[in-house]
């Protein structure tokens, strides 16, 4: 382990979600540290999804705490805020398992949408655009050289002007992190990335996951993939029907015997069934 | 199971089934005698009804058979009529401003309402075919911007011009209180709602005589002034006639309300265009392919939908106001859910979001029934057919392809195929 | 207090008769999630086909009022039934899967057609018809005030019971009402276990159209005049009811139209009749933005 441990980013503080009388997560702690990748995995049905859905606003959970501090100190209690908010100032951003692009619009316009606060603003919300007044020009320039940044490292610059829906699979999975990072979080929640990819593709994911943590914005994903989560995370969260059965490093939590056990479906078979609904 | 039928045994079950259809319906009419109710027969309108959809069904089998042996390219129509759109949309616009000069009186006033639609039409494109809300109440906002400059003219003795902003600005303030609760609904819901509140509206325009004097109406609304110039049967000082000593006419007066409704259309379009490359525009139309997606990216649902609905509303009361003095009378009676329902048949048969199709749509639908008195009855029952069909036929309507608001090269021309709509 | 208990008495036959077009709306929205916004003319077409039978049959000189009511709702409901079951396959089955407000618009444009088409060909007029179950119970007397329980409202209430009845036996008993509730969980999977989907949705419309045909024939005897525009208001309210219901819970929808037709008689009674629209209206805006999921209604996670 190493010793300097970077300040939290996240802290998860008994964390329960409940829909009817079904607890999809149980009292679930954890924290994710700024700088690195954390990943969530767990067998089918043990509440990943669900984590990331109260993570980034779009379930409000049934109790504990979710707080975010900023580099400058700046903190925030996410499961107060309201889900564009979360996005916006807390600088939470998300993927979905099944991606969600704005798929009749160009690849470039997705990644426009994606800086609509600061767009919105330099047309004086709207009035000022309309009329050719402000500094509406130079925001859309800066835009544009950033989605063009973005085209580049996710190698999309030919398809620029082709309709999100036309690209190929892996393509439109690098297109939705590429515009969940033209927000500018601090926090990038990713939903099974490599879910869908051929190797080669989720080799490329991985060179691009690293590159962004390199660049200064920490990741937390849930994955199927145990290549990928072995291979670039820095810390794993192990779930199962709910709780947290394990948490450390990449080579601990392959030797954790809870584990072992959770992946080898030795739990118990009363509980497994009733949390299977819960997806 | 319908497939392995044959054509003709299946253009029989449905002949069958018209039958049972349309011989009470249309084969038995109702009529009010002096002892209740009286029936009369009409086989021979059953028989013509039975006969068409017999053989309306058999063509349309048959040609589904030939056309499966030769695979459509789909889109293709709409791209090679994009390429043409380039031309008809300033062509249209040419023709729009010369036409004073081309055409009669009756013509005009048919050029006038056609254009009131027109802008209706765009004015409800932001809303439904941007930003994706299915709003059934819009005439309310057309009924605010009428109401308003009505009452505010009668009150203040203000003339048309010092009223329009304000009846523009009630509306979309309208639109605001109204969306503000409602906009947080799953799309069916707030159709449903809307329509109850354009309702509402009507309803309270009709009863609340004191204000609006109820079913009987307002009249005597002043009529719109060329910088302070009017329009009257006289050559008076302070008239257009006697400014410009011509011989009074009351052509004069439908030249100038055309060509006033003609700027507040293009004012229309015009905004339109300039949010649709902001991003403004670009969000509305993110928010119409994928809400989850855009709440994700920090945009607040609500108020970007709000935005949607207070422009639509503004330019929905513009016309509400320019049909007020266009009338010099108006009451409940022109506000009704067939209006709401007309302006969405225009913007949902163009194509939604095109701003085109929205012109030849109004001109065929409400210049084509004027033009063929006939049909005029049976107008409302071909909007609805037309409907139906369209939806079936061509979801997307008749210019269903999207040109990007913004592009690094020379921009691709979308077709509806990706423009896909309704996760959220 | 006997103007109130006549209220209640007229609220609540009002009321099962928007209970009964309620049931149509909220078992479509239940299987294909769609407002079938046609529904309210099939209301109003069940209306005209009770109309024309029962004028059909005085002049067979079939004037024996139990034969020809029975004849008539059994005519009515078939004939509607038939409309239900066309207006799905020719405006709403081709759509399914196309984008979001196709069959929204679809079925606006439909309500449009049947409106239109009635008023073109039955004409324009208000259709009156005499009562022809007169008279009633006279409950009490006070302060010379009759509070009246006609034998109409006896025959509407139990009507509506039988309807009803056979309805829910229909949906919980038999195998067509275990696809239908199958189909309501989870169409897909339905469809991939083998049942017939189609076939099912079709059949959900034609039971839907049925029980509005009655509704029909029940508002033509109670109200005694029809015309073409009946099914809009008629058709909101319904709606309205099963909203407040919570939409897709049968039970909610009758108990949500008793709640509006109460409302409404109540409303119409002691503030404004003018105004008893805007009421209905309001109740159903207060319903959607206020309490969603209704009455008895289910509360859906969002799936993101």
């Amino acid at each position: 382990m190493n010793p300097p441990a970077p300040a939290p980013l996240l802290e998860v503080v008994d964390l329960t979600m409940r829909f009817g009388g079904l607890k999809a997560i149980d009292q679930l702690s954890f924290v994710a540290r700024r700088g690195e990748i954390t990943a969530v995995i767990g067998p089918n049905g043990a509440g990943k999804t669900t984590a990331f859905n109260c993570i980034t606003g779009f379930y409000r959970p049934s109790s504990g705490a979710l707080r975010l501090t900023h580099a400058d100190g700046r903190a925030f209690q996410l499961e107060r805020l309201p889900g564009h908010r979360i996005a916006r100032r807390a600088g939470v951003a998300r993927t979905f398992q099944n991606i969600r692009l704005f798929a009749g619009m160009t690849v470039l316009e997705n990644l426009l949408v994606a800086q609509h606060a600061p767009l919105m603003a330099a047309t004086g919300f709207g009035v000022l655009g309309v009329l050719g007044l402000g500094g509406y020009a130079a925001a859309e320039r800066r835009a544009i050289a950033k989605a063009r940044a973005w085209l580049e490292r996710i190698d999309l610059m030919a398809r620029a002007d082709a309709p999100a829906g036309a690209l190929p699979y892996g393509a439109q999975r690098r297109l939705e992190i590429a515009r969940a990072m033209c927000t500018d979080p601090v926090l990038l929640c990713l939903d099974e990335p490599a879910a869908g990819l051929n190797p080669r593709e989720s080799e490329e994911l991985n060179t691009l996951l690293l590159r962004i943590r390199d660049d200064g914005c920490s990741l937390l994903l849930i994955e199927h993939d145990m290549g990928v989560v072995m291979r670039i995370s820095d810390h794993i969260i192990v779930l199962d029907h709910g709780r947290k059965i394990s948490d450390g490093t990449p080579a601990e939590v392959r030797a954790d015997p809870h584990v072992i056990a959770a992946y080898l479906g030795e739990g118990d078979e009363g509980i497994e069934q009733e949390t299977e609904s819960v997806a | 199971m319908t497939r392995a039928k044959t054509p003709l045994v299946d253009a029989f079950l449905s002949a069958l089934i018209a039958l049972g259809l349309f011989a009470p319906m249309v084969g038995l009419v109702t009529g009010v005698g002096p002892h209740g109710i009286t029936l009369t027969a009409r086989p021979r309108a059953v028989l013509a009804l039975v006969a068409a959809v017999f053989v309306g069904r058999l063509a349309l089998r048959l040609w589904q058979a030939q056309r499966r042996l030769v695979p459509a390219a789909p889109g293709r129509f709409a791209i090679s009529f994009l390429a043409a759109a380039r031309y008809i949309g300033p062509a249209l616009l040419a023709v729009a401003l010369v036409l004073p000069a081309l055409v009669g009186r009756a013509s005009l006033d048919l050029g006038v309402l056609v254009l009131t639609y027109v802008m209706l039409g765009w004015g409800l494109n932001i809303v439904v075919g941007l930003a994706g809300l299915l709003d059934l109440g819009y005439v309310a906002f057309y009924a605010v911007g009428a109401y308003s400059y009505a009452l505010i003219a009668e009150a203040s003795g203000l003339g048309f011009w010092s009223c329009l902003p304000v009846a523009g600005l009630l509306a979309a303030l309208w639109g605001v209180t109204l969306g503000f609760p409602v906009l947080r609904l799953r799309g069916d819901y707030l159709a449903i709602v809307t329509l109850a509140f354009g309702e509402i509206i009507r309803i309270v325009l009709l009863n609340w005589v004191s204000l609006t004097n109820g079913p009987n109406g307002i009249s005597g609304i002043p009529r719109p002034t060329l910088f302070g110039l009017r329009f009257t049967a006289g050559d008076g000082p302070g008239t257009f006639a006697g400014f410009f000593h011509l011989a009074p006419s009351p052509a004069q007066r439908v030249v100038f309300l055309y060509y006033v409704i003609l700027g507040l259309a293009l004012l229309t379009n015009w905004v339109t265009i300039r949010l649709r490359r902001q991003p403004l525009g670009r969000v509305w139309e993110a928010l119409r392919e994928d809400e989850i997606a855009c709440r994700s990216l920090g945009i607040n649902v609500t108020t970007t939908k709000l935005t949607a609905f207070a422009v639509g509303a503004f330019f929905g009361g513009i016309a509400g106001a320019f049909f007020a003095t266009r009338q010099g009378f108006i009451s409940p009676e022109s506000f009704t859910f067939m209006e709401s329902a007309t302006v969405l048949a225009i913007v949902v048969l163009g194509g939604m979001g095109s701003q085109l199709g929205v012109v030849l749509a109004a001109v065929v639908m409400i210049g084509g029934p004027e033009l063929f008195r006939p049909l005029a009855d049976d107008r409302m029952l071909i909007f609805g057919l037309a409907l139906v069909v369209m939806m079936v036929l061509r979801p997307r309507g008749l210019i269903s392809v999207r040109t990007p608001s913004i592009a690094l090269g020379k921009g691709e021309i979308i077709t509806a195929d990706f423009v896909t709509e309704g996760h959220g | 207090m006997a103007y109130a208990l006549q209220q209640l008495i007229n609220g609540i036959t009002l009321g099962l008769i928007y209970g009964l077009i309620a049931v149509g709306y909220t078992m479509v929205y239940g299987i294909i999630g769609m407002i079938n916004f046609a529904h309210g003319d099939v209301f109003m077409i069940g209306a005209f086909l009770s109309l024309i039978a029962l004028s059909g049959l005085a002049s067979f000189g079939i004037t024996a009022v139990p034969l020809a009511l029975a004849l008539t709702l059994v005519f009515a409901a078939a004939i509607a039934a038939l409309y239900g079951w066309t207006i799905e396959r020719v405006a709403y089955r081709p759509l399914r899967g196309s984008f979001r407000l196709a069959p929204l618009i679809s079925a606006i444009g439909m309500s449009i057609t049947l409106q239109n088409f009635v008023q073109v060909s039955q004409g324009a007029r208000v259709k009156p018809l005499a009562p022809l179950i007169p008279g009633g119970l006279e409950l009490f007397r006070e302060a010379g005030f009759t509070v009246l329980l006609s034998w109409m409202q006896i025959a509407i209430a139990l009507t509506t019971m039988i309807c009803l009845a056979i309805f829910t036996w229909l949906v919980t008993r038999t195998p067509l009402g275990r696809a239908m509730r199958a189909c309501e969980q989870d169409l897909r999977m339905s469809a991939l276990l083998g049942i017939d989907t189609d076939r099912t949705i079709g059949l959900t419309f034609v039971i839907g159209a049925a029980l509005a045909a009655v509704a029909g024939l029940l508002f033509l005897l109670y109200y005694g005049a029809i015309d073409f525009y009946i099914g809009f208001v008629a058709g909101v309210k319904a709606f309205t009811a099963a909203v407040l219901g919570g939409i897709g819970s049968l039970p909610g929808a009758v108990l949500g139209g008793l709640l509006i037709g109460l409302i409404e008689t109540f409303w119409s009674a002691y503030f404004s009749v003018q105004y008893k629209d805007v009421a209905a209206f309001s109740i159903l805006a207060i319903t959607l933005i206020f309490l969603p999921t209704g009455l008895l209604g289910r509360v859906d996670v969002e799936k993101v």
